[in-house]
């Protein structure tokens, strides 16, 4: 990584200082780096004036960038080929950019669309045709292997994407996961729609994450922008993306619980997540967030009535909590089920890169909140985790350990009686040829949003990355050699994002 | 089986005794607006300029509830002088048009097709389609299946196959990637039967109005019969709606 350079999280660079290496340097270090252990944030493909680029942040206890020109003639021998970190990220600039990744081992389209840049397409897919165009599914031969396919429409109330699974009887030999059909133009829309509709889109990229993605957005226009955020708005941020948290945490073990036919929990946890959504609607008038976090703040105080009515109803809310957890975890008919159950272990999540509670239930440490704080986390402890195995069980104790964290954390930070100073919608500029890449700790994992601006200052590209790009690959590879029908307690486990993944 | 039972007990009874009784919201939730017609015309100006999803008519003073997402911005720019938003959660409608408002729906069950009323009004099976959803809507849909809406105790259900469907419950912008799954699952209803549009994106794109990969109005591919607006729409905005529109 010498060439690479170190950088902040939402730090501000004029893009010029960026090292900007011969492609073949760039992409021997990169790989030099993720073989020493080194993760990527940020791998993409973007136009300026007719000519290619690529740029890459990586982390290890530290974020690094550099970039590169794309090789003239649209393809480059795929780093998939030697670590499969890259996987999905040549996928997408293939598909995004027209750049092909040769000898990548399964090349094929991500979220099924047009390239951006009107060159041929890299899977030749004829886009009048409906997705998933021309490319086949990974295949299983053998006289006793079966595919069964599920989706895009599922049986619940869930959005949609495509599950083909190759089975033996009842053993999975490997699913394949494709997505795409939540595709809405995101990125696009970032660098084309009024500056007023960036907060709105960003609020709705993953609805269960409206303040992780929120929140990365409007602290990378505050740095290309230099707006600064009062204390009393910084712990509101992080009350409400630690809120979001707990919700969908407890939402999730409840379902877990329904998923092996245990009931009293889910119908106890799924009535406890709406209470603290409704927490999330006393601090800004909207279950989800919607509308709190902006540029420059947020727009609702919370003040002494606020503070009172949240501590009451956490006080008497974690209690239950710690009941309907404990009635789960020491249920044996529970234990048997998750225990062993749908393991990926430490050296492949490493592999793929696993963020998030899915990560660290492997044993993969890291927590975007301990190693590029932001708001107010510096400041605050950080949590451990007992069980680290890879399988259903490590996820949901993980889950239910960082319930309580997140409990703590918000407990004392109502301690801190900072109210927010009173939101104005701020004058925005930004500043021209930069960068900045925001990094944050949703409830799933590492959100990381990255913008590059052009000579006026406009949005030249703006790349967003859910922590289920990474985690989608997580789920298929924990059904290998597990019955096919513990997929439903697999898939809840990591409960990731469709379309925070099809953006 | 000692703590299955301390923990029912913990939890009583908690389902909620709307309609019957009255429900109130935190004053700080954005339900039905109200717009203030003797505001002067420069706020008016100044907060449409400024609305995110452009759905403030100048002229006529009306809010596009159908685009809406309630992110309040309106009301903080004018401090309540032009748009104030209230905790009313009733907001369904029947009609598109409708939803152009002052702040003031037409009574939904008023507006109810009829035949629909006899046909569904004692049990109604919903097919969900989630298309681009950014499972906001979903979720808040989901949660009418928790104890505390408990919507199958209105003879409501959501069910997995449309072929056991009595219409369907479309949330999204309809990207063009599910344009014909949504499509198919429709046909496979059989008819007669209900198209219900919910939130602000399957009603007119949402928040991701102008993309060229979303459809962005349900109503382009099939013709809809219920609009509950809201991004999302809050569970009691869904529930009113369906109770009042089919019961
Ligand atoms: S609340 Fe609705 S009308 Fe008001 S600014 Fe927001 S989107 Fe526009
Ligand atoms: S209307 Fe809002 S909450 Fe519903 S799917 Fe669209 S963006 Fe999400």
């Amino acid at each position: 990584m010498e060439s690479f350079l170190q950088i902040q999280n939402n730090e501000r660079l004029a893009r010029a200082d960026i090292p900007h290496l011969p492609f073949f340097q760039f992409r021997n270090e990169m790989l030099a780096f993720a073989k020493d252990g080194a993760q990527v944030v940020q791998f993409f493909a973007y136009e300026e004036e007719g000519s290619m680029k690529m740029l890459a942040v990586m982390r290890t206890d530290k974020l690094y960038v550099a970039g590169c020109d794309a090789p003239e003639d649209d393809k480059f021998p795929a780093l998939t080929a030697e670590s499969e970190k890259f996987h999905m990220f040549e996928r997408e600039i293939g598909e995004q950019y027209g750049l092909k990744a040769e000898g990548h081992p399964w090349l094929k389209m991500v979220r099924y669309h047009k390239n951006y840049t009107g060159k041929k397409d890299v899977f030749d897919n004829d886009y009048s045709q409906d997705i998933p165009g021309n490319y086949p599914y990974f295949t299983v031969d053998g006289e006793t292997v079966h595919e069964v396919a599920v989706g895009p429409v599922h049986a619940g109330i869930i959005e949609p994407g495509h599950f083909r699974f190759q089975c033996c009887g009842e053993r999975v030999f490997h699913l394949e996961i494709q997505l795409g059909y939540q595709h809405r133009g995101v990125e696009k829309l970032f660098e084309s729609v009024p500056f007023k509709r960036l907060p709105i889109i960003a609020e709705t990229i993953a609805g269960d994450t409206t303040i992780g993605h929120n929140l990365c957005q409007a602290q990378a226009i505050e740095s290309l922008a230099d707006l600064k955020v009062d204390e009393g708005a910084s712990i509101v941020r992080t009350i409400a993306l630690e809120m979001e948290r707990i919700a969908n945490h407890i939402g999730d073990l409840g379902a877990l619980s329904l998923d092996v036919a245990f009931n009293p929990p889910a119908a106890y946890f799924g009535r406890i997540r709406g209470e603290y959504l409704n927490l999330s609607q006393i601090l800004g008038g909207n279950r989800f967030g919607r509308g709190l976090v902006r540029p420059g703040g947020v727009t609702h105080i919370m003040g002494d009535e606020q503070r009172q009515l949240l501590s009451e109803k956490l006080a008497e809310l974690t209690p239950e909590v710690e009941h309907v957890n404990d009635l789960i975890f020491s249920a044996p008919s529970v234990m048997a089920r998750f225990d062993d159950t749908g393991t990926v272990p430490y050296e492949n999540a490493e592999k793929i890169g696993l963020v998030g509670y899915a990560g660290r239930a492997c044993g993969l440490s890291y927590d975007a909140r301990v190693s590029f704080p932001t708001e107010c986390y510096a400041d605050l402890p950080a949590n451990s985790n007992a069980r680290t195995d890879g399988d259903v069980c490590s996820r949901a104790t993980v889950r239910r350990e960082e319930i309580m964290h997140s409990t703590a954390i918000i407990n004392t930070l109502l301690e801190k009686k900072v109210d927010a100073a009173s939101y104005i919608p701020p004058e925005v500029n930004l500043a021209p040829d930069s960068f900045v890449v925001s990094v944050n700790e949703a409830w799933r994992g590492e959100v990381s949003h990255c913008i590059l601006t052009d000579g006026n200052g406009d949005i030249l590209r703006y790349k967003v990355k859910d922590p289920s790009f990474h985690n989608w690959t997580g789920l298929a590879l924990s059904l290998r050699d597990t019955g096919i029908s513990d997929f439903p307690l697999c898939n809840k486990s990591f409960n990731l994002s469709y379309c925070g993944f099809d953006i | 089986m000692l703590k299955v039972i301390k923990n029912r007990i913990e939890q009583g009874h908690r389902t909620s005794k709307y309609p019957k009784e009255p429900i109130d919201l935190y004053k700080r939730f954005r339900g039905m607006p109200k717009v203030e017609q003797n505001c002067p015309p420069e706020l008016v100006q100044r907060c449409a300029d400024a609305c995110p999803q452009e759905c403030i008519d100048v002229d006529s003073r009306q809010i596009d509830l159908g685009r809406c997402v309630f992110c309040g911005l309106c009301e903080t720019l004018s401090e309540g002088q032009f748009v104030k938003f209230s905790t009313n959660f009733e907001m369904g409608t029947a009609n598109r048009d409708d939803l152009f408002t002052h702040g003031d729906l037409p009574a939904l069950a008023e507006h109810s097709k009829k035949h629909f009323k006899k046909l569904f009004g004692r049990s109604l099976q919903l097919r969900q389609i989630s298309a681009a959803g950014c499972n906001a809507c979903e979720a808040d849909t989901n949660v009418l299946n928790t104890p505390f809406f408990d919507l199958q105790r209105f003879g409501i259900q959501f069910v997995a196959s449309p072929r056991h469907a009595d219409g369907i419950h479309v949330t999204g912008p309809i990207s063009e990637n599910m344009r014909q799954a949504t499509i198919t699952t429709w046909e496979s209803v059989p008819a007669p039967k209900v198209v219900i549009a919910s939130g602000a994106c399957a009603i007119s794109g949402g928040p991701f109005h102008g993309s060229p990969e979303i459809v962005g109005d349900l109503n382009k591919l099939i013709p809809v019969d219920l609009y509950i607006p809201g991004c999302p729409p809050h569970p009691l905005t869904t529930l009113h709606a369906l109770l009042n529109y089919f019961k």
